[in-house]
Order: structure tokens, then C-alpha cells, then sequence
């Protein structure tokens, strides 16, 4: 699917080899390699799991048959939570420093232009509601933050050139077979993740299935440095004069590289379609014959949304595009990885450890199918509105958009693209009692912890990697230990944020609270105040000792 | 039917059905079919409850 990078003069990130295959002691013939974890796949979501799982002492190899970041044009837009979860892997300021922050959207059809919108990014987040970056620069950001961890002598490993070839499953583990310059070796492990991606070699070597959707339609996307005064705005486009009948965007990046999808329909010849003196004319239709470009990347797409239909199979466990795929219209495939892992390495450290059952791990199964469902239905929905796939789909959409341009209301019904944000766990197994009467219905056991200002700083820059009792204007005791789980206290005071977004997101109308979160920032319980007996319970629910 | 109205609520009917034609009076088949549609979602936007709208969708949906 993917093309070589045009040639644009220097090397870029995407061809330097930034772990490049080194012999690793592992391959000594007669060797017995034991790993408790091994990931399979160094892409962002194999790199975030590791990270992870490092920075809680318990050691992960990470095997890639590659030794590059992400080859090709890939994803560009992520969104807050992911950059919070980034934020507790000690990574989430080089990605925001170097990312392109954009809140205006325009919104054409045919001719002309039908509306703007502005995101109005709601107040009091240390971080902003999405940035553009490309996504070799989001996994070059987590590769370094991995060597930096190994400069602490924290026990991780990311080996490139290791090609995974076999699979089999044992006794409470893995065995696998790995394929090296060098020649093959193996290994065993305690557990396996499987970050290989959407055509995840592991899911095909254990026979498993991954159904869904294939929408029929074939898309140009071209990555190209200009020197054009557009502005730091999403631009869409249904039936252009310049791509007719189909959609465009143009979305900016860092380093002066512009994002643009053109879709081209179904019935088309890939092979043409991608050669520089097909793809000049179109961008030159969409651009203006004076705007200077060069292309940096070109692909052609076609794009799925399916799952597997369970996650965790024993001691295998899959996140990120491996597990769930989805168009790209809305975000969602690296940001909902990122939330995987941030679902996962926890529950596996507390099995792990022996302080949890392994049926733990089934609620990873149950809050991540729940969140890959939610973002399957949102990018189909949207995918859907860009390709309408009948003539009333298309006369709808049509009529949204020629209303949009003189009404509001028609506004929120145009669809280009729904902007990711983070899955409730409603109904989860592992939520506890919701007895703060009065409070906001964000905040309820299952969500994840909206940012707050708190004093100098921001609440979730205090919270994450532990479960924590958080208490406002509430008497807590510093810590609460039930079965071997800590929960420490965390205690502020609505008057810690003037503006009041703190009150208005976790008090509403109540005068104090309790919060009991888990260590991926999930709200699991919350009360008025405290209650030892009732906060133990609930931490024996989060940890699936109910 | 809890929430949809489906007892007559249209005055003078005949007249707003004669005005409901003539908005179609010398369309393209094609235009006739954008006009109703934005015409429904005009429409479906006043209504707004989505309760009222789902009993509108199954009213429209069934056939003797
Ligand atoms: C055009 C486009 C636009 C997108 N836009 C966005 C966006 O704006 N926001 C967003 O969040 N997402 C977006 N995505 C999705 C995003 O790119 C993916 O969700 C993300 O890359 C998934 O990461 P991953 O780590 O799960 O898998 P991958 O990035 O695919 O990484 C898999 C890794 O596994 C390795 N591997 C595979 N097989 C083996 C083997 N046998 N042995 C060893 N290693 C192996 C590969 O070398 C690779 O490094 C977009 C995708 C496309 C195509």
C-alpha cells in the first residue's frame, strides 16, 4: 500500500535507521532466552507499551523487523487524551513543542465556501484539544524517550532487524521464533504484545479473525512542502471543481508540509494514479499553478474499519491497529492505540505482581472493544457522510451541506471528520458506586479524568501511574491499603483553581468529594466523603478482586 | 405513538398541500429530490426531540 518517499534532496527522519540491528546475547546458540514481556512492533503503539511498562520496572523487549520510524503518510492529528497519556510517559512536551495547533475549520462545497467553525477548545487543559504532527515525529519522540529511559537503567529494550516468523502458545506463556541477519533464534516469554499492526502477523499466525468494512473507495494522500501563506486551518472540500464528485482536504503540518487527501473513487488505476505527473496536475488544480510544492510523500489508501472480536487471547495480547482498525476520518487509529496500552499496562502489572486475578485482564477486553466499537461507529459515520455509497446518502448529504451555508442547524449534521476523544467505560466491571449526588456526569466512574487547573500547575500533571484517592475539600488518610494495592491521597482544595473549572468538573453542585482513580486516570468510584470500608471495596472491584 | 401528533394539526389543509406542489411546480426530478430533502432536515431540525423523531421515522416506515 505504501510507495517509496519522493526524493526531496536530504535524508529524512523516515530513512535514518534509528535502532539499526545489533547481535544481542539472546543469540548465542543454546541460549535459554526468557523475557517476562515481549512486544512485537516498534510502532506508537508498541513504543507507548513499552515505555509503560518501563517505567514500572518490569522488563520489555521490543522486537521490529524494521529499524525506522513510520514510512509513509501516516497519521497527523492527535488529540488531547493521547497527549495526556504521553504527558504521564514523560513525552508529551516534545511532541506538543514541535506540533502545529489549529482550532478554525472551513468547510466547502462545490465552489464555494459553506462555513467556518472555530473548536472553541474549552478552557483550563494544560494541553490543546489537537496538534498536527507527523507521525515519524511522534514515534521518533517516543523512541528517544525510550533511550532516555535506558539511560536511567531502566530495563527495556528495542531491537531492530528482529523479524517475528512463529508463535506458539504454552503453558502460562509464549514461545517464539525470530528471524535476524544473523539467522533465527528463540525465545520464550511470560506474556506477548502484539503491536504488529494492521496486518498483525501474530493474529494471522494464531488464526484469528478480523472482521469489519471495506468502504470502496480509493484516496491520493500526498504530503507536500510549500511555502504558501494558507493559514493554520482545516480545509475541507465535498465535489471541488477541482476533484469532482469527491472530497479533498488540507491540513498543515510542521516544517512547512501540508496534508492532502484527494478522493479518487473506486475504479481507478493505483499504479497511475500515484505517478508524479498524475498527482502534479490535481494538486496544481487544488493549489493554484503559482504555489510552489514539492512532494514529500504519495500513497493511495483504501480504507477498512474492523476488530477482532476479542483482544486478549491467554498470554497474547493485542493493541492498536493489530487489534482494531478504522478509517482515518476523526484520528483514531494511533490516538485509540495509545489508549490500549494506557488500559493495559497497569492491569498487566498488578497480574503480574500476583495482586490482581488474571481475569483482569478481561476487562481490558471489555473497555477497549467498548472503545474501539465507539470509534468504528464514528469514523464509519463519517466515512459514510464523505462517500455517501447511495443516491439518498448523497442527496442527504448534499442537502446538509446546501443548508449549512445559509443555517446553523445544518451545521452539526455535516460530517468530515469527528474529532477523537476519549471513550466513557460505562458499565464496566471495574467501575465502582457513583454516590456524589449532584456532581457532573464527565466525571462519573468509567471516565477518563478531564485536566483542571490547580494552582501553578494542572490536576492531571498530579495524578496517573498508581491508584490515587483524590480528595476535595474532603478528610482522607495518606494512604489506603487493601490486598497488597495502594491507593495514596491526593488532596486539594476547590479554592486551588480561582476560575472555578475544577469546582464545575469534579463538585458540581456538591460541597466535597472523594475520588477514588485508577492509574490510567480513569475515574473507578466517587462519594461525598470518605468511607474506608466502601473505598476498599471499590478498589477490590478496580482490580477485579470483587 | 407517545410523543408524534398524529391527529389532524395542519390548518386549511388543502392549501398547504397545494403550497407543499408548488414549490416542486417545473423541477428536474433531481431538484424535486434535493428540495425534499432539505425540506425534511428543515423540518426534523424544528421537531428536534429525538423521541418525536424516531416515531416520526417508524410512522413513515409503516405500510398497511
Ligand atoms: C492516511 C492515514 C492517516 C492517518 N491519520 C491518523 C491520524 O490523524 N491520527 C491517528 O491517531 N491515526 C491516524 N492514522 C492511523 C495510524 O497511522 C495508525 O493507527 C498507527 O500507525 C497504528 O500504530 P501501531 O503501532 O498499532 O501499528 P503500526 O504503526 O503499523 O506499527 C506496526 C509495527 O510492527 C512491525 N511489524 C510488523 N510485523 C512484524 C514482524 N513480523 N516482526 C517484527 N515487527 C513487525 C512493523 O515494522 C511496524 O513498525 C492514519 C493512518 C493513515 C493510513
Amino acid at each position: 500500500m505504501l510507495d517509496k518517499p519522493v526524493e526531496t534532496g536530504g535524508k529524512k527522519i523516515f530513512e535514518t535507521p534509528l535502532y539499526p540491528y545489533r547481535q544481542s546475547p539472546d543469540q548465542k546458540p543454546d541460549a535459554k532466552v526468557h523475557h517476562p514481556v515481549v512486544i512485537i512492533g516498534a510502532g506508537p503503539i508498541g513504543l507507548a507499551a513499552a515505555i509503560d511498562l518501563a517505567q514500572m520496572d518490569i522488563p520489555v523487549v521490543v522486537l521490529d523487523e524494521n529499524d525506522k520510524v513510520s514510512w509513509g503518510s501516516r497519521a497527523i492529528c492527535f488529540a488531547k487524551r493521547p497527549l495526556e497519556i504521553l504527558d504521564r510517559l514523560g513525552c508529551g512536551d516534545p511532541m506538543v513543542d514541535k506540533g502545529v495547533v489549529w482550532n478554525v475549520g472551513k468547510v466547502f462545497f462545490d465552489d464555494r465556501q459553506v462555513y467556518d467553525f472555530n473548536l472553541l477548545p474549552e478552557k483550563g487543559h494544560k494541553r490543546p484539544a489537537f496538534i498536527n504532527l507527523q507521525q515519524y515525529y511522534f514515534e521518533l519522540y517516543l523512541v528517544e524517550r525510550v533511550f532516555d529511559l535506558q539511560r536511567q537503567g531502566k530495563p527495556i529494550e528495542l531491537r531492530g532487524g528482529n523479524k517475528l516468523v512463529s508463535v506458539k502458545e504454552k503453558d502460562n506463556g509464549v514461545n517464539l521464533s525470530i528471524d535476524t541477519p544473523d539467522g533465527p533464534y528463540r525465545m520464550d516469554c511470560d506474556w506477548l504484545i502484539a503491536c504488529d499492526g494492521a496486518g498483525s502477523p501474530v493474529r494471522a499466525m494464531m488464526g484469528l479473525d478480523f472482521v469489519g468494512r471495506v468502504f470502496e473507495d480509493n484516496f491520493l494522500i500526498a504530503d507536500v512542502v510549500m511555502d504558501a501563506d494558507f493559514p493554520t486551518e482545516r480545509w475541507f472540500w465535498f465535489d471541488p471543481p477541482f476533484n469532482r464528485g469527491q472530497s479533498a482536504l488540507l491540513h498543515k503540518q510542521p516544517d512547512g508540509v501540508w496534508r492532502i487527501d484527494l478522493q479518487l473513487g473506486w475504479n481507478i488505476d493505483k499504479e497511475k494514479e500515484k505517478q508524479p505527473e498524475n498527482v502534479i496536475p490535481r494538486l496544481k488544480a487544488m493549489l493554484g499553478d503559482d504555489v510552489k510544492f514539492e512532494l514529500e510523500w504519495v500513497s493511495i489508501y483504501t480504507f477498512q474499519c474492523r476488530r477482532m472480536e476479542k483482544f486478549r487471547h491467554g498470554h497474547v495480547i493485542f493493541a492498536g491497529d493489530a487489534a482494531h482498525q478504522v478509517s482515518p476520518f476523526g484520528a483514531r487509529g494511533a490516538n485509540s492505540g495509545v489508549q490500549d496500552t494506557d488500559n493495559l499496562c497497569w492491569k498487566l502489572k498488578l497480574v503480574m505482581d500476583g495482586l490482581a486475578p488474571d481475569s483482569l485482564l478481561e476487562s481490558y477486553d471489555v473497555e477497549r472493544i467498548h472503545g474501539a466499537d465507539e470509534n468504528i461507529m464514528n469514523s464509519s459515520r463519517s466515512t459514510d457522510f464523505i462517500t455517501p455509497k447511495s443516491e439518498i446518502s448523497r442527496i442527504f448529504r448534499d442537502a446538509a451541506l446546501d443548508l449549512s451555508e445559509r443555517y446553523d442547524f445544518a451545521r452539526p449534521l455535516v460530517n468530515s471528520g469527528r474529532l477523537s476523544v476519549p471513550c466513557v467505560y460505562d458499565g464496566s466491571p471495574l467501575n465502582g458506586p457513583d454516590l456524589l449526588t449532584d456532581a457532573p456526569a464527565r466525571t462519573r466512574p468509567g471516565a477518563p479524568c478531564p485536566d483542571a487547573p490547580l494552582g501553578e500547575g494542572f490536576l492531571l500533571g498530579r495524578l496517573g501511574g498508581k491508584f490515587q484517592l483524590l480528595a476535595i475539600d474532603a478528610e482522607v488518610p495518606d494512604r489506603i491499603e487493601d490486598g497488597g494495592i495502594v491507593a495514596e491521597a491526593l488532596r486539594i482544595s476547590a479554592a486551588d483553581d480561582p476560575s472555578g473549572d475544577l469546582a464545575a468538573r469534579y463538585l458540581g453542585a456538591a460541597k466535597s468529594a472523594v475520588y477514588l482513580l485508577r492509574p490510567d486516570q480513569h475515574v473507578a468510584a466517587r462519594w461525598p466523603s470518605y468511607d474506608e470500608a466502601a473505598v476498599k471495596a471499590a478498589l477490590r472491584t478496580a482490580t477485579g478482586r470483587a | 405513538m407517545a410523543k408524534l401528533n398524529t391527529k389532524p394539526n395542519i390548518a386549511a389543509p388543502d392549501d398547504f398541500y397545494a403550497d407543499l406542489l408548488a414549490i416542486h411546480d417545473g423541477l428536474s426530478k433531481e431538484e424535486s429530490d434535493a428540495l425534499n430533502a432539505r425540506l425534511i432536515l428543515i423540518l426534523a431540525n424544528h421537531v428536534g426531540d429525538r423521541e418525536t423523531l424516531a416515531e416520526a421515522l417508524a410512522a413513515a416506515q409503516a405500510r398497511n
